[in-house]
């Protein structure tokens, strides 16, 4: 259980360290979803269940998911921008 | 010294996480950057505040067969305060989404820096 | 791919730190409306200095950083001891909490009692936190379309009927939801409450609007009831728990009974204000979804 604790702390630093150093919007943003779902597994492991579900269906799940819906509506503007650009 | 680091290594590693949050939250220039590295601070602060309530070997707060003994059970204290932080911070990055996606309407630049030159010569156009 | 620490710091310092929306396509420069010579506002030394500026920025952040981890990590060093229960947290509100909560509130859960009995009025405020939040958002998202139509791309707002979406998403809805009333009917007994329950149905909307559309979803789930609902569920939140306080404030019998804990119909009005919370909580994920998807609810 120690070692498997261990493993956890290290992958939650280095999920968060590859969030803030990588290039690519989307890739980052996937990785702050296993970010949260090993918090959720540490919670788990602290004795506190309720924290647990909770961050799993909220961190992992819906905030994720603005996220990734910001990042698509951004695009889309993007996108909308060149047609318009190129139209006259 | 060794050995009280080893004993306290959850909250050590709240601390580094806190702190990989703030750099991002000040070195980049995204706005998208900036909110998960605010995500991140706020799961190293309640990382920190459920590992003041755990004690070795005590289980989960919930009332078993009766027993009501203070010492079989983990403090529920931290754990319902940090329950409502994270619904709270839920909602503040959803505020801050939406501000995000009006700013890149009105700029059509996620980068900090361009949207404060953009705004400054903004203004000089209206004087 | 093998970069070193001192590459990534050379690309940052050079610049090329690519983080345009898409990470492949650069950002344009925007063609700006004025002539260019009315934006020559900044000196060409100043320019120069914030350029400087700018170059030595990430070099400080990681030096503040490693300051500040260091004096926090002393000062981590010096609280009591990680796992002991000699740490002034567990005080004399701990022990009331687990000894007498179950009698008091009648929840077995602790957690839920501390959260829907002895401190509602917090879980009060945090409920109006998602409420304002979710108005703040529809302020801000909501008819901006109608004024800026060339934001509506073709295919954006269409969804696809993919047969393997829906047919999963048949299979899979009525568990997800069955799991989420479970959790919110559960709040007083095992872990769970109000606020995963409620986003446990809210992605459950979620899903059936990302495969069946939002037609569908808006037979049962529209506007109006979203408003109804949500109204509903905060006045019966206050009204409930505000007639709690004034009975308990006054000496009053209240009338509401912490029952037998561990039944299903106990636990005085925990189990109704979970219900109430996870009804909020649903709504406002199911709308926010619906508001950043196509901007209006």
């Amino acid at each position: 259980m120690m070692y498997f604790e261990l493993l956890l702390l290290g992958l939650l630093v280095i999920c968060g360290i590859t969030t803030c150093l990588s290039k690519n919007l989307l890739t980052s943003l996937i990785i702050f979803m296993a970010y949260s779902v090993i918090m959720s597994v540490i919670w788990a492991l602290l004795e506190a269940p309720d924290l647990a579900v909770t961050e799993a269906a909220v961190g992992a799940g819906v905030s994720s998911l603005l996220l990734f819906l910001t990042l698509r509506k951004l695009k889309s503007i993007q996108r909308k921008e060149e047609e318009n650009e190129k139209k006259p | 010294m060794m050995e009280r680091i080893w004993d306290e290594r959850i909250q050590i590693v709240a601390v580094i996480l806190f702190t990989i949050g703030f750099c991002t939250l000040l070195v980049h220039k995204n706005l998208l950057k900036k909110i998960i590295g605010l995500n991140i601070m706020d799961t190293a602060s309640y990382l920190l505040l459920t590992s003041m309530g755990y004690v070795e070997g005590r289980l989960a707060p919930i009332i078993r067969g009766g027993n009501t003994d203070p010492s079989a059970y983990v403090n529920p204290l931290p754990a319902g305060l940090v329950l409502t932080g994270i619904v709270v911070s839920v909602s503040v990055t959803a505020l801050l989404l939406a501000l995000t996606i009006r700013l890149y309407r009105h700029y059509h630049s996620l980068d900090l820096d361009k949207i404060y030159e953009l705004a400054a010569k903004e203004d000089q156009n209206e004087r | 791919m093998k970069r070193s620490l001192k590459e990534l710091f050379r690309e940052w310092d050079a610049d090329r730190f690519d983080l345009s929306v898409s990470g492949s396509v650069p950002q344009k420069e925007r063609p700006s409306p004025l002539p260019p010579e009315r934006y020559d506002v900044i000196p060409e030394l100043e320019e120069t200095i914030m350029r400087r500026f700018h170059r030595v920025v990430p070099v400080l952040t990681f030096l503040l950083g490693l300051t500040l981890s260091l004096f926090l990590i002393m000062t981590v060093l010096e609280l009591p001891a990680f796992g002991s229960s000699d740490s002034p947290v567990f005080n004399e509100v701990f022990t009331r909490y687990v000894q007498d909560g179950t009698e008091e509130t009648g929840a077995v859960n602790t957690v839920a009692g501390v959260i829907l009995d002895y401190r509602a009025f917090d879980t009060l405020g945090e409920t109006h936190v998602l409420y304002t939040a979710l108005v703040a958002v529809l302020i801000l998202l909501l008819g901006f379309e109608k004024t800026d139509p060339g934001i509506r791309t073709p295919g954006y707002e269409v969804i696809r009927q993919d047969p393997v979406l829906t047919t999963c998403a048949k299979l899979v809805i009525p568990c997800v939801v069955i799991y989420g009333l479970y959790i919110i009917c559960n709040g007083h007994l095992g872990p769970g409450g109000g606020f995963c329950g409620g986003t446990v149905i809210g992605s459950a909307l979620i899903l059936a609007a990302l495969a069946f559309g939002f037609d569908s979803v808006e037979r049962f789930v529209n506007y109006r009831t979203i408003r109804v609902v949500l109204v509903i569920a905060l006045c019966f939140y206050s009204l409930s728990k505000g007639y709690s306080f004034f009975c308990g404030a006054n000496g009053i019998e209240s009338g509401i009974r912490p029952g037998t804990p561990g039944r299903i119909f106990s636990a005085g009005l925990i189990l109704p204000l979970n219900a109430a919370v996870g009804v909020v909580v649903s709504c406002t994920m199911y709308s926010l979804y619906s508001v950043f998807r196509r901007g209006r609810l």
